[in-house]
């Protein structure tokens, strides 16, 4: 009966899931291109794999990813511990800021793309003009430059997604009992040694828990930055997913687009995993 | 009552299966959502009046035309039955049997071929190339060409500086080095008030947008895709001296002449630049040049000249052919719209409602030059045209070139010689892969 109850769940498990999941890796030992199917399939064995981990070019975007990942969760945590410690002293109209703050994060990525396509616009976009007002660059570039695409990405990727790191600090600072700070003061603590004794290991773990959901999410980045650079200039932007999907839908290669996502899964799993027990470790303390 | 009650039941469903046969009774065309689709529906009207026949259309932006048709092809989808694709699909579309191969319907018909521009059968209809096996009818021909301020080019202060500055008359450019001139002289100058640039050109990354920009600089230079004596012998060819320069001087002008931020514009942001009057030319096809015509702000100070010439005359080819979708379940609809559209009175409407016709009736009308101010551009254009790989990899072999070449003219990495050595390798591996090498 137990059986009869779990197997809807599990054939739907097995189907979306698991067996696109096997059927890829499958693929990825093959020469199979989705757009010619009269092809004969031929096994590959592990040439795909060769190809790909000798390709110069998947280097690059591994590169550039590994780039966005760290600057953007780098200011998100910065930004987003800053303001949850300011939002949690609990000044006037603190409510109002707070959903202010966290109205970027509940816009469409590929939405965010497009407006600020708008606001970089080098004649008449805004963020120009509010550059150019504290000292003058000229008509500059932010998404057309091949040295300031990646920042411009950051840049709106910290815009949207720093409110995400504010709330979970946030949830991290109002769980921290008021009496430890009050036993603190007692034994004369200043406040900058709270701050480093008390705030920073209790709001740690949960602040190692907003790197690791951001850190999954901007190593699948793709939306945003399609529609933002296309990720260009040139391949300046071209993050592992954005070069994936080229591969998979745009050349068709699917056979090596497969082993390509093998080899993302297995990093971001891997990756994920260590940090995961990481995090278990630090919440243990 | 009764009696009344079963006279209005057996009128609706009488009116249902009405209803039911005319929605049976239509077609789905699929195309890009630009200019020409609107001539095109408002021609079909024609159609629908003489057979009955509803005709729908899915119209896709160009920068995602590509990927959402030819998934659609892929995927063995039913969503089209009639399809005005890309010229360089054909070689995917013949071998995997996406399109229906139209050599008996033709002969069936009696639809002469021959009736349309060479040109045009060759790249829009043929598969393999040149052969006589067809699998479109020429529908829309199109070429490259340019766009220019006739007003700025005409006022006698410019035209006196221009002089100074270059000793000949500022005109539309006849080579590419008088566009650089002429885009130079643009560039940074004051006019009205407002600082203006020299020129629009294509810089895309996504789709095909700077392929096409930069073949517009390769082919006048004598760029070829391979050894005539030894097919997918791209070495010499590709990355030969004139294609290198041709490459340096395309990127030589997107960085001295194009409006801050030109970095990934296409059509519709060359378009945007030329009608707010940021530039003085534009590249484009000429499938735009009636809209521009008619355009409130530019339309009457607006020139047209054709691709210039460097070593020799060449424009890229755009435009496409109307195939029938061989996963369509209604294909005997779709080969009668195929017979109306071939006529020669629908040709010359086409032409008329801003479509760019193929057929010899309309091109060879010894009025046609005089029909609008672009006509005879148009037909020297398409007689020197020249296109991309029309290989079934030519999705791979298209994007394998805007990775290199976006790389080298606009992201700045890299030499000329070492983007197109690196395109040889991209290019070698994909026919390797195909085994064709």
């Amino acid at each position: 009966m137990a059986w009869l109850f779990v197997a809807p769940t599990l054939f739907l498990l097995l189907a979306i899931n698991i067996f696109p999941l096997l059927w890829n890796i499958y693929l990825s030992f093959t020469n199979y291109k989705a757009n010619a199917p009269n092809r004969p399939l031929r096994w590959l064995g592990l040439r795909n794999y060769e190809r790909l981990l000798s390709n110069e070019d998947i280097w690059a975007s591994m590169q550039v990813t590994a780039r966005f990942v760290f600057w953007s969760i780098l200011l998100q945590v910065v930004l987003g511990f800053a303001l949850a410690w300011l939002l949690n002293r609990r000044f006037r109209g603190h409510g109002f800021w707070t959903t202010v703050i966290v109205v970027p994060m509940m816009l469409s990525p590929a939405v965010v793309g497009v407006f600020w396509t708008y606001l970089f616009q080098p004649q008449a976009g805004i963020f120009n003009y509010i550059v150019n007002f504290f000292y003058d660059f000229g008509d500059f570039t932010m998404i057309g430059d091949p040295d300031l695409a990646m920042w411009a990405i950051v840049l709106v990727d910290t815009w949207m997604w720093t409110p995400f790191v504010m709330l979970i600090c946030l949830a991290g600072l109002r769980a921290i009992p008021e009496y430890l700070y009050e036993a603190a003061e007692v034994d004369g603590a200043s406040s900058w040694r709270q701050f480093w004794t008390i705030t920073v290991p209790l709001v740690l773990p949960f602040l190692m828990l907003a790197v690791l959901f951001r850190g999954i999410e901007n190593f699948k980045m793709f939306d945003m930055v399609v529609e933002l650079t296309s990720g260009g200039p040139g391949s300046a932007t071209e993050l592992a997913s954005i070069y994936l999907k080229r591969e998979a839908f745009e050349k068709w290669r699917t056979g090596f687009s497969a082993a390509l996502a093998v080899v993302l899964f297995v990093t971001v799993f891997g990756v994920a995993n260590i940090y995961v027990k990481l995090l278990n470790r630090v919440k243990e303390r | 009552m009764r009696r009344t009650f079963l006279t209005s039941m057996a009128l609706s469903m009488g009116l249902a299966a009405g209803v039911a046969q005319a929605q049976e009774k239509s077609l789905t065309l699929c195309w890009a959502a630009w200019d020409p689709a609107n001539a095109l529906t408002e021609l079909s009207r024609d159609f629908t009046a003489r057979t009955g026949i509803a005709m729908n259309f899915e119209f896709v932006p160009w920068t995602s035309f590509a990927d959402r048709f030819l998934n659609e092809l892929n995927s063995r989808g039913k969503l089209c039955d009639l399809m005005i694709g890309d010229s360089q699909w054909l070689g995917l579309a013949a071998e995997n049997g996406h399109y229906v191969k139209l050599n008996d319907f033709f002969e069936k018909e009696g639809i002469d071929i021959n009736d349309f521009l060479p040109a045009t059968v060759y790249n829009y209809s043929t598969w393999p190339k040149g052969s006589p096996n067809y699998w479109a009818l020429p529908a829309m021909g199109d070429a490259l060409a340019w766009v220019y301020r006739k007003d700025w080019f005409a006022r006698p202060e410019l035209r006196e500086a221009f002089r100074k500055e270059y000793g000949r008359e500022l005109a539309p450019p006849r080579t590419w080095d008088e566009l650089m001139e002429v885009a130079k002289f643009f560039t940074g100058r004051e006019i009205d008030g407002k600082v203006r640039y020299g020129v629009a050109i294509y810089t895309e990354r996504g789709s095909e947008g700077i392929t096409m920009g930069v073949t517009s600089a390769l082919y006048p230079w004598g760029f070829r895709y391979q050894d005539p004596e030894q097919p997918y012998r791209m070495e010499g060819f590709v990355n030969s001296p004139e294609a290198v320069e041709a490459l340096e001087a395309y990127k030589a002008l997107y960085e001295c002449c194009t409006p801050p931020g030109h970095s990934d514009a296409y059509m519709v942001a060359n378009l945007d630049a030329y009608k707010s009057g940021q530039v003085a030319m534009q590249m484009n096809w000429f499938a735009f040049f009636p809209g521009i015509l008619k355009d409130e702000q530019v339309g009457e100070v607006s020139g047209f000249f054709v691709n210039p010439r460097q070593n020799e005359e060449a424009s890229v080819l755009g435009g496409q052919g109307i195939s029938v979708v061989s996963y369509s379940d209604k294909k005997d609809l779709a080969l009668q719209y195929i017979k109306w559209f071939a006529q020669p009175e629908v040709q010359q409407k086409w032409w008329a409602l801003g479509g760019y016709s193929a057929h010899r009736a309309v091109l060879e009308a010894p009025d046609f030059p005089e029909s609008a101010p672009f006509a005879g551009d148009f037909l020297e254009a398409m007689s020197n045209v020249r296109d991309f790989w029309q290989e079934p990899e030519y999705a791979e072999l298209l994007q394998a070139m805007q990775r290199r070449i976006h790389d080298y003219v606009v992201a700045d990495k890299g030499t000329a010689k070492e983007a197109l050595d690196k395109l040889i390798q991209d290019w070698t591996e994909i026919f390797e892969d195909a085994g064709k090498l």
